[in-house]
């Protein structure tokens, strides 16, 4: 599946963070240019692209399992078995963004060059949000999709799923078909790509605590934001149905 | 003369590229030393914004603009300065590990590092680790700096640092690392000498290596 530019043009907020910059800042005009430039090089070289297939649990275990390299314990690994629905996703921006923010920094428009590599990151983001959405209307589609549901996703190389499980997801997804491509160090290429698994099934599965070894080496804890926005969602939907 | 080096400096903490280019141009048909321009003109503004960067007066975006116009200087300053064959503040070579394609971390460290007078040999990305000691014995080289961005490649950061130590060039070249998955505590446990945790701090800990205030 492709996606138009124009629909993952990322939030304002979550580029300026990648930039080091608060949100609520107020930008001067010089900084508000180069904001407009990086999103000018976005339109003009993005080429956003996913693959999105469903897997069933047993096989997502063994690809879960990987090269063997997980931690011992990981939430994906006490997530999963109680999930409803599993699908594995690739998103990509294309190598041509990428060419585009190595060709700033050789004409020394460094501050464009790293701003257009945060607008990147942050469009990749939103092009796995789409993703993700995709997969609720699929769901919602067949009739799979009840009130407590809920979706998030999960990518190797955080929350103790080691990166080198790359190797079977891409063994199971074939990404190559939108132009990824993994290297030995498991890294994706264009690096503005993202994999993973959606795991769709009762909100509070993914209510886990952050207590795993791996999340005294996490220094992020993004997962505690993405789960008080899955229950958000949920009393958003409760206000609309009382309404 | 105080007065275009104040200008320069000025105009460079600003971001001003142009005025930059310009300014330079002016001190040097009046007759300022070039080594005076990029000391007490170019870097000594680049120092000006690595401090109120640090002091989070100003973000990012702006000291990559004083950057730029840092280079817009430089550049009418090098052929006048590799003439007078100045030495440079030292010597660092810079890449991203083997297995890594991940730069834009590692760019900016250099930038900041050209920024604050020191020769930069920017290797680039997926660098294997005989080629960090290929630019340390071509190179006067001072300082090697690593980056890496995944944990699979890390464990080459330590290849390089056990590298050094075979050719016995330890304590003569210093190793700085850094990188997203790279903390402090994974560079002492490697024997580098350093860790720096963003680039300006990568900066100050590459002046404290090579022993420059």
């Amino acid at each position: 599946m492709t996606f138009d530019v124009d629909h993952v043009v990322p939030d304002r907020a979550a580029v300026l963070e990648l930039q080091g910059i608060p949100p609520e800042t107020g930008l001067p005009d010089h900084l508000e240019g180069l904001y407009a430039a990086a999103l000018r090089l976005l339109t003009e070289n993005a080429a956003p692209a996913a693959v999105l297939a469903d897997v069933s649990k047993p096989r997502f275990g063994t690809i879960y399992q990987g090269e063997g390299n997980n931690e011992h314990r990981t939430p994906v690994a006490d997530i999963f078995p109680a999930a409803e629905r599993l699908a594995l996703f690739a998103v990509t921006m294309g190598p041509q963004l990428e060419r585009a923010v190595r060709a700033c920094f050789d004409a020394n428009d460094f501050a464009v060059g790293s701003m257009l590599d945060s607008v990147a990151s942050a469009s990749t983001d939103r092009a796995a949000d789409l993703v993700q959405a995709r997969f609720r209307a699929q769901l919602d589609r067949r009739g799979l999709l009840r009130s407590d549901t809920g979706i998030l996703r999960y990518s190797p190389g955080y929350c103790g799923w080691h990166i080198s499980g790359q190797r079977r997801l891409f063994e199971y997804l074939e990404p190559e078909q939108i132009g990824i491509s993994l290297r030995d160090s498991y890294l994706m290429q264009p690096l503005k790509s993202i994999s993973g698994v959606l795991i769709a099934g009762p909100r509070d599965i993914h209510d886990i605590a952050d207590n795993y070894d791996c999340c005294e080496s996490c220094d992020d804890h993004g997962c505690r934001e993405r789960i008080q926005s899955l229950f958000a969602e949920q009393a958003a939907d409760k206000t609309r149905q009382s309404e | 003369m105080m007065d275009i080096l104040a200008r320069i400096s000025k105009s460079l903490i600003a971001g001003e590229e142009e005025k930059v280019g310009e300014l330079t141009d002016a001190a040097i048909t009046q007759g300022v030393p070039p080594k005076q321009i990029l000391d007490e003109g170019l870097i000594a503004a680049m120092a000006v914004v690595g401090d109120r960067f640090k002091a989070h007066e100003i973000f990012l975006p702006d000291v990559l603009l004083a950057a730029k116009a840092m280079y817009a200087g430089m550049d009418r300053l090098r052929p006048l300065l590799v003439t007078q064959d100045l030495p440079t503040r030292g010597t660092v070579v810079l890449g991203s590990v083997q297995g890594d394609l991940h730069d834009i971390g590692k760019n900016l460290v250099g930038i900041m590092l050209k920024g604050a007078g020191f020769e930069v040999i920017d290797l680039g990305n997926d660098v294997a680790p005989e080629k960090f000691l290929e630019a340390v014995e071509q190179h006067r080289v001072q300082v090697i700096g690593m980056s890496a961005l995944l944990t699979t490649t890390m464990p080459v950061m330590k290849t390089v640092v056990e590298m050094v130590k075979e050719k016995g060039l330890t304590g003569r070249v210093k190793v700085i690392v850094g990188g997203a998955p790279v903390d402090a505590d994974f560079a002492r446990r490697i024997d580098a000498d350093a860790y720096g945790f963003d680039a300006a701090n990568a900066v100050e800990k590459v002046k404290s290596l090579t022993g420059v205030s």
